[in-house]
């Protein structure tokens, strides 16, 4: 991959340039990212994919969550591809969608039902972790019902009922599809916070009250500058995670942490930085008519997807307990 | 402009590899020095914990003024090194106040403004852990605003003659000198940051005097320090006459980002997890802190990384500094509600003491090096609000 700034600077472009407000799926931004070779970022190349780290992931989630992107790409680069990869599954070409859930499997047949499936009416293949197994499953294979998260994003229920393809699950597939999950909803979160605000600086310079922008007086200033705190913790979090994952590998103990603990703390930030760009946007920003929207639900729908803050830090406060008084500094600096 | 390219937090930086070889040697000095039972762990230990002796072992071991070059006795490190060091003494709970204004701040700020005497004056002492500086910033009418300094400097035969107050000194009784800020010119109202010159003063000097100012829990860190006609050579002007506003506030990413702007509480977190062994129910409210602190910390390393490579990230230190301090303000409220210890300002130490001294030293936490809505205004300003 190239650096991380001409990264970062290719996917704002790209992101920016696709209109985020709309239904569903956005097909052409999905080409747009084939082309341009982000749609698979930490995919091997023999699975389609551009072996990239996650750092160079990271640019890229930070800007799809910044310009709320219609597209699955945790799911297709991160989760389904990733695990169908692993369990020697060739991932079809396109967008893919990906579910932890009991099936029923019988030889190359699967049954049941899978729940909040992300993207499933939208994708060419569907990647299911159902106990030691992996399944891929074509969408000729779907009963899909719609369902959407707050920000409207398909999470659809499906029922399952046909041939599938199956291999073993490789080892710890089920850990390691949760850290991937909340370390890539970590990095969307970061990005939507900060797309929030900047939404939220740029209402402030042209909204006039009282004779001037009301980003002139000091209380919305501080509101704002509260929110960029927020901002800078959940990028800083969501960064370190995907640096962490790099050097360490997802199954050391210290990206377990790590991915906790930025999961937790985008997670937290997630609702302050909402507070304050609803504040700011007044009235207009509580409209379906104002893109604001896109952000916040986000936002709101991130923040308790694959692991709420609650549900980490909770985690993370476990690991505190067991490391005890004096191993707690060792495990907040990642250094026994 | 795009918003986009304003930086809130500089990119994450990785310690070199030689940081876990010099952590280990300062975990395991720290360790020998609590198993002889020489200090007890504090909150808010760089304005509370004044220890000679333990500021000299530290220098005798190369741990203080780290990033001074070897031909001033430093060991001419990286500030991530320095860093390493300073977090890990931080988090023990150790008394690092004697040191700790040299260390930080008047080490770099000779190097980047101080004459070569100067240098060779102080830096050697400030090295060993044997000569200890105060800031002679704030005044009784210049708080926030500190271009309303009022203490006056008089050009007079071969120096300058001072005559003010300033206060809040931190340990201005035991330190050998500080940098008073004063007006060498008289104020312009269309210019207030012009006419402000930087002092090096020996607070033993004829027409200084030293009065306390105790703080809420009684104790004697702050003073008052009243310049009468105080004579200040030539030679001790420290940088350019006329320059003291860009001088004083060019170090504001140092001052603000450090590990000292969300450790100050850490010793009372590490206390309460242990409270809290073997209980369940808490782990989520822990957590949060835990979480918290660790993103901190990847914030203020990333903004040490920043300032290794030259660059001066005020903004980010600004953020840093206000959720930093808030956060130690946030292990406070924690420690209340999730364990049902009072405080105690009369135990010797353990929690009840921790606890006192965290809940009597939090006001400063909010206040020292900037109010926190001043550096929101920072922010505010690099966001292109104002």
């Amino acid at each position: 991959m190239s650096g991380p700034n001409e990264l970062a600077e290719l996917a704002d472009s790209i992101f920016g340039d696709a209109a985020a407000a709309g239904d569903g799926f956005d097909g052409e931004l999905w080409k747009t990212l084939e082309g341009a070779g982000l749609a698979r970022v930490t995919l091997p190349e023999e699975a389609g994919g551009s072996g990239g780290t996650f750092t160079d992931s990271a640019e890229v989630l930070f800007a799809a969550g910044a310009h709320a992107a219609r597209v699955p790409l945790v799911e297709t680069d991160l989760l389904a591809g990733w695990l169908l990869h692993a369990a020697g599954i060739e991932p079809p070409a396109g967008p893919l969608a990906a579910v932890v859930g009991e099936l029923e499997v019988d030889g190359d047949t699967a049954r049941g039902r899978l729940e909040r499936v992300p993207w499933a009416r939208s994708v060419t293949g569907l990647a299911v972790l159902s106990g030691s197994q992996v399944l891929l499953v074509r969408p000729e294979q779907l009963d899909i019902t719609d369902g959407a998260n707050l920000a409207e994003e398909p999470r659809d229920t499906v029922l399952v009922d046909g041939p599938v393809a199956v291999a073993p699950a490789p080892e710890g597939a089920a850990q390691e599809y949760r850290l991937r999950a909340a370390l890539g909803r970590a990095q969307l979160l970061a990005g939507a916070a900060r797309g929030a605000l900047n939404a939220s600086v740029r209402y402030a310079g042209e909204r006039v009250q009282f004779g001037r922008p009301i980003g002139k007086l000091q209380a919305v200033q501080q509101q704002l500058a509260i929110a960029a705190a927020e901002v800078a913790a959940a990028s800083a979090a969501a960064s370190a995670a995907a640096r962490t994952v790099t050097a360490e590998g997802m199954d050391s103990p210290t990206a377990r942490f790590a991915v906790a603990a930025a999961k937790a703390r985008t997670g937290e930030a997630a609702g302050v930085v909402a507070r304050v760009a609803h504040q700011v946007h007044g009235a207009i920003g509580f409209t379906r008519e104002y893109d604001l929207r896109l952000v916040t639900t986000r936002l709101w729908a991130w923040r308790d997807e694959d692991g709420s803050d609650a549900q980490w830090n909770a985690e993370v406060g476990a690991a505190a307990l067991a490391a005890g008084p004096d191993g707690l500094w060792p495990l907040v600096t990642g250094t026994p | 402009v795009t918003q986009t390219s304003v930086e809130l937090v500089p990119p994450p930086v990785d310690l070199p590899a030689r940081a876990a070889e010099l952590r280990a040697r300062v975990r395991a000095f720290l360790a020998e020095e609590r198993a002889a039972d020489r200090w007890r762990p504090r909150a808010d230990v760089w304005l509370s914990g004044w220890d000679e002796r333990f500021s000299r072992e530290l220098g005798r071991r190369g741990w203080l003024g780290m990033t001074i070059p070897q031909e001033y006795g430093g060991a001419g490190a990286s500030p991530l090194d320095r860093y390493v060091v300073t977090e890990e003494l931080l988090a023990a709970g150790a008394p690092v106040a004697a040191h700790w204004v040299a260390d930080r701040q008047i080490g770099p700020s000779l190097l980047r403004f101080g004459t070569e005497a100067q240098r060779r004056r102080f830096l050697p002492g400030i090295v060993a852990g044997e000569v200890y500086f105060g800031i002679g910033m704030s005044e009784p009418d210049a708080g926030s605003d500190l271009a309303a300094v009022r203490t006056k400097a008089e050009k007079v035969d071969g120096g300058w003659e001072l005559t003010g107050t300033k206060v809040w000194t931190s340990g201005a009784h035991h330190a050998h000198a500080f940098f008073a800020l004063a007006r060498s010119s008289p104020r312009d109202e269309t210019n207030r940051h012009a006419g402000l010159s930087q002092f090096l003063v020996e607070l033993d000097s004829p027409g200084v005097q030293i009065r306390p100012i105790p703080l809420l829990t009684g104790a004697h860190h702050f003073n008052e320090v009243v310049f009468d006609r105080v004579f200040v050579a030539d030679e001790m002007v420290f940088g350019e006459v006329g320059a003291g506003w860009k001088q004083v506030t060019s170090e504001l990413a140092f001052e603000r980002s450090g590990p000292e702007r969300f450790l100050s509480t850490y010793p009372l977190l590490a206390a309460l997890v242990g409270e809290l062994a073997g209980t369940t129910g808490h782990e989520r409210e822990l957590g949060s802190l835990v979480s918290r602190l660790w993103a901190l910390r990847r914030m203020s390393l990333a903004i040490a990384g920043a300032l290794a490579s030259g660059q001066a990230p005020e903004l980010a230190a600004a953020v840093v500094k206000d959720l930093g301090t808030r956060y130690e303000g946030e292990i406070i409220d924690a420690a209340r509600l999730l364990v049902s210890i009072p405080p105690d300002p009369g135990a010797e130490s353990g929690y009840a003491r921790l606890l006192a001294d965290a809940v009597l030293h939090a006001p400063g936490f909010t206040l020292r090096g900037g109010t926190n809505e001043v550096l929101r205004g920072i922010v505010a300003r690099g966001l292109g609000l104002r």
